[in-house]
């Protein structure tokens, strides 16, 4: 591939089931681009964590993807309350999410650490009451 | 082993994807929580678990997970199936429970993938 392509995905707020259509669309993308397993699997890893903390924290919200043979990138932007503390949700177990969340198997912080597990670069902005942007990068080795 | 193997030895009904039972496999994860799943599973292509919700399948298929054993004889509902279908993943059910499933698959030879 010679040329970077962008992929742009609409993540809607009201249906948890759905949430990770858009990590799934991305990584037969990837497949289909001919990335090596290793990467491809930490691009959705990362993305699908960012997804489902979208849909379960902030009402869903828009992500962009940017493909270069050599680098993915992400923009996850939501329009959610935003984080009080990102240095307490970057650490492991810490979890604000529902009960209802967590009997779907999620919820046990681990998303953001996973995420920056997963990453070779991430960045968090946000502000209350406005929102959030993760912005997260993955070279391809 | 391959998935025709865990079918046998955890009694197991197979819910979709039948014609990939060949697939070999070598290592397994047991759990409820898919954030787990996704922090600390490597290279491990079956997932057992007591969750019947589309992000079972969503997690399996973002680590490249090729079967999910669902414990206690739980059966998702057909959305969850046509997602696995769609993304060629085997789902079955065994009668077991999830610590009786993961002692079974471990004692004919399968391992979880980790050092420790």
């Amino acid at each position: 591939m010679a040329e970077t392509i962008q992929l742009h995905f609409d993540v809607p707020g009201d249906d948890f089931t759905r949430a990770g259509e858009a990590s799934g669309q991305t990584k037969r993308t990837l497949k289909k681009i001919g990335f090596s397993s290793d990467t491809i699997r930490r691009v959705s890893i990362a993305m699908y964590e960012g997804e489902i903390n979208m849909v379960i924290h902030a009402g869903g919200g828009v992500i962009d993807v940017e493909i270069a043979p050599d680098r993915i990138e992400m923009w996850l932007r939501d329009k959610g309350p935003g984080i009080p503390d990102v240095e307490l949700a970057m650490q492991e177990g810490y979890s604000t999410a529902p009960d209802n969340v967590r009997s779907l198997g999620f919820g046990a912080g681990m998303g953001l650490p996973n995420i920056k597990k997963y990453t070779d670069d991430m960045k968090i902005d946000t502000e209350i009451g406005v929102g959030t942007t993760v912005y997260m990068a993955v070279q391809n080795h | 082993m391959t998935v025709k193997d865990i079918r046998e030895i955890l009694k197991a009904e197979v819910i979709c994807c039948a014609d990939h039972l060949d697939t070999e496999v070598h290592t397994a994860c047991g759990s409820d929580m898919m954030s787990d799943v996704l922090a600390f599973v490597k290279d491990q292509s079956v997932l057992l678990t007591g969750l019947i919700n589309p992000q079972v399948v969503r997690t399996a298929e973002m680590m490249d997970m090729r079967c999910i054993v669902f414990v206690r004889g739980k059966v998702p509902d057909e959305s969850v199936v046509q997602l696995a279908q769609d993304r060629e993943i085997v789902l079955m059910k065994t009668p077991y429970r999830m610590f009786t499933a993961c002692g079974l698959l471990y004692d004919n030879g399968l391992r979880g993938g980790c050092d420790i």
